[in-house]
């Protein structure tokens, strides 16, 4: 029998495992709770996977497609056509690089930010820490983030390989578990904040495509911080996206602008950003099928 | 550890209807930011208490208005009441699908709940993938999955498909196989809510014999949501009777079932009319009675029950009959009962007339019934018609509690002849 629950009260003679009150402590994200429902987790991102790739002819290489026809599409219009700079890099792992950490960022946060309409018939009938989900949907974003790493891997030693080009991979490599932090936290702080809007507002689901595809021109994804004019550096790199891509550019290509001041801000705005949406997140959690 | 499993204090749940909030996103912000930095909000009228837990306007409604409620470890309680009662609603809180809005709920052990089978099963994954899948959502552990296994399969009658695609399966194996993770959960509280109302007979007396032997064998405690007054009876120790968000009534299963029944007066029982000189023939009351000589229109399927009718005649007809007919709520008209059947040519002669129509049991499906009454000479002139004159519940019990649902309009139980004829060898 499980007695790990947090909230236990004597009540005269009785001991209660759990108490049920209108009100709770908002901070509280009752790790220990999430833990014990950790095989949850677990299903919820194996079915992610078979739910995606059923009855495709194609299946998991779509994980592959997806990125190189973005890559292709990107490295003709704004590399071929509008002529932006690539820092002298091959277009298409210049963009390639950039696109693999911003999907991981963009796919956690479009799916997290519907997390409770998406859900509303289950979380109506039964109870599970309502964290899974979104956490879930991090991990098994994860998954897909390493398939397209790969992809971009191979392209890089397929790069690298050839020469010609000045591509400097560097010790930065080491802090890709710290991107990847940063991009998860922000990403998953933003869409359960989005989230716990949208069970009151279902307009701010329209706006949310828009608003990625405008958050992407204002992060160095099909440009880099180098090439743009210095007056606006500074405003693209207040987007704390930004530091992240550059610094996984800079990690893998040697290109771009890499600052440990900037990553640091990018973090503190992740831990911040996670605590906002935590409370948001509590407060809609144990309510929100009233209002759904 | 003590001996309680439940105890519900105070308990209210408050519902908004309508719209939510102020209607528009910078006025709610406004109002979050004012309760955040302690304000008054901006929106709220003059002079009116934002106190959620007292205010009653009409955008608001008490779906459970202060529950006191403590349940023993290892009772079997029916959670009896009309729709809209509260029900539901209290098993939710329970099953910590939403808060309650005042109140605190204690438990003590984990409580597993039937609220509405098969959550979370996804159509493109297997049987065995979705028992895994529905089993974690419902809080078990996988090792624990794994250790049932082949009894949640057995139970649910599917060894043969486990590794096909659920959405390959019959709406019956589908059913079976969700009741079935549930049913084995390891939980000390089962919540469980007109989960039988699914699936074919055999697999309901099946998941009720499960819940029995649950309760029973291993001593847990369950919660029980059913209109289905003979399962609650056969099931449960123990009945709790809500009534528009309020406990109506607490005590033994029996007292609860005759509680219920009797408190259950929404049913027009009895119509008295006050005499209209303008009819020759009229009738003055008519009311459904049951067994016991209770004036009620909620009856169970196992019992016998009357309909009496006081009948005025001002000026004899000569072929003045009268009669009443029950119409289902499907719109079925499903008898005719008249004087003639019986009494041949009874004369309505001048001065007040009463019948007392004895209906035998099991004649009529378990539903609700409007019935019609009226006086009339065949094909010739109506001199009293009431359309819904009385209506009458007839409430499942007894021989049909295990198939709630049997099909047909009409429930007779015919006497079933058996003689062994020995086996061809």
């Amino acid at each position: 029998m499980d007695k790990t629950k947090q909230e236990m009260e004597i009540h005269g003679e009785q001991r209660w495992s759990e108490v049920l009150k209108p009100k709770d402590n908002l901070l509280n994200i009752r790790l220990g709770e999430i833990w014990r429902y950790r095989d949850l987790i677990q299903m919820f991102v194996m079915r992610d996977f078979v739910a995606t790739y059923k009855q495709t002819i194609l299946g998991p290489i779509w994980f592959f497609i997806q990125p190189i026809l973005t890559t292709i599409m990107f490295a003709v219009v704004f590399g071929g056509f509008a002529q932006l700079s690539s820092d002298g890099m091959p277009r298409l792992l210049f963009y390639l690089s950039a696109l693999t950490i911003w999907n991981y960022f963009s796919e956690c946060f479009t799916k997290t930010s519907s997390v409770f309409i998406t859900n509303a018939s289950i979380f109506g009938k039964v109870y599970f820490p309502r964290l899974i989900i979104p956490i879930s949907i991090v991990v098994s974003n994860l998954l897909k983030f390493l398939i397209q790493f790969s992809l971009f891997l191979g392209f890089l030693i397929y790069y690298l390989i050839d020469g010609g080009y000045p591509i400097k991979p560097n010790l930065a490599i080491l802090l890709l578990p710290v991107l990847i932090i940063i991009m998860a936290g922000i990403s998953l702080g933003a869409g359960m904040i989005f989230s716990a809007m949208t069970t009151k507002y279902r307009d701010l689901t329209f706006l949310l495509t828009f608003g990625i595809q405008l958050l992407m021109y204002a992060t160095p994804v099909i440009y880099s911080v180098q090439s743009i004019p210095e007056k606006y550096r500074g405003w693209v790199m207040m987007n704390p996206l930004s530091p992240v891509v550059e610094a996984f550019r800079y990690a893998f290509l040697g290109t771009g602008q890499f600052s440990v001041f900037s990553l640091t801000y990018s973090a503190s705005f992740m831990v911040v950003l996670l605590m906002v949406s935590v409370v948001i997140f509590n407060r809609v959690e144990r309510t929100f099928m009233d209002t759904v | 550890m003590g001996n309680l499993a439940i105890k519900i204090e105070d308990v209210s749940k408050l519902y908004e209807l309508g719209t939510i909030g102020t209607g528009t996103l910078s006025r709610d912000l406004q109002r979050w930011w004012a309760n955040v930095t302690g304000k008054e909000d901006p929106f709220m009228k003059i002079g009116q208490e934002n106190d959620r837990t007292r205010r009653s306007d009409t955008n608001f409604m008490w779906a459970l208005k202060d529950i006191d409620l403590t349940i023993q470890k290892g009772d079997v309680v029916g959670v009896i009441g009309r729709n809209g009662a509260g029900k539901s609603t209290l098993l939710k809180l329970l099953s910590k699908v939403t808060a309650p809005t005042t109140g605190k709920i204690f438990i003590d052990g984990r409580i597993a709940s039937l609220l509405e089978v098969g959550t979370g099963f996804h159509p493109e994954m297997t049987g065995k993938e979705n028992i895994y899948m529905n089993g974690a959502i419902l809080g078990m552990r996988k090792k624990e999955i794994r250790r049932k296994f082949d009894e949640i399969v057995q139970f649910a009658g599917v060894e043969a498909y486990i590794n096909t695609p659920v959405k390959r399966y019959s709406s019956g194996m589908y059913v079976r196989l969700a009741f079935s993770v549930a049913a084995h959960l390891e939980s000390e509280i089962l919540i469980v809510d007109e989960v039988l109302a699914v699936g074919d007979a055999e697999f309901q007396s099946k998941c009720l014999g499960r819940m029995e032997s649950v309760s029973k064998n291993e001593g847990r405690t369950i919660l029980f949501v059913s209109h289905n007054m003979g399962a609650i009876r056969n099931l449960c120790s123990r009945g709790v009777v809500l009534n528009n968000g309020r406990i109506h009534s607490t005590g033994t299963v029996t007292e609860s079932i005759a509680e219920y029944m009797r408190g259950n007066l929404s049913e027009r029982a009895v119509v008295t009319r006050p005499s209209d000189p303008s009819k020759d023939l009229e009738f003055l009351d008519i009311r459904v009675v049951n067994k016991s000589g209770e004036v009620t229109g909620n009856i169970l399927s196992g019992d016998s029950f009357e309909l009496q009718a006081t009948v005025n005649v001002r000026r004899y007809r000569e072929n003045a009959t009268l009669s009443f007919r029950f119409t289902n709520q499907d719109g079925i008209p499903v008898l005719t009962t008249a004087l003639d059947d019986y009494l041949g040519q009874y004369r309505l002669t001048q001065g007040e007339h009463s019948f007392r129509i004895k209906i035998d049991p099991n004649v009529l499906m378990p539903g609700k019934y409007e019935v019609l009454a009226a006086i009339f000479e065949t094909k010739v002139q109506m001199f009293d018609l009431l359309e819904q004159a009385v209506s009458i519940n007839i409430e499942n019990y007894g021989t049909l509690y295990r198939d709630s649902d049997r099909k047909g309009v009409v429930a007779p139980v015919f006497p079933w002849l058996v003689s062994e004829t020995g086996i061809n060898k």
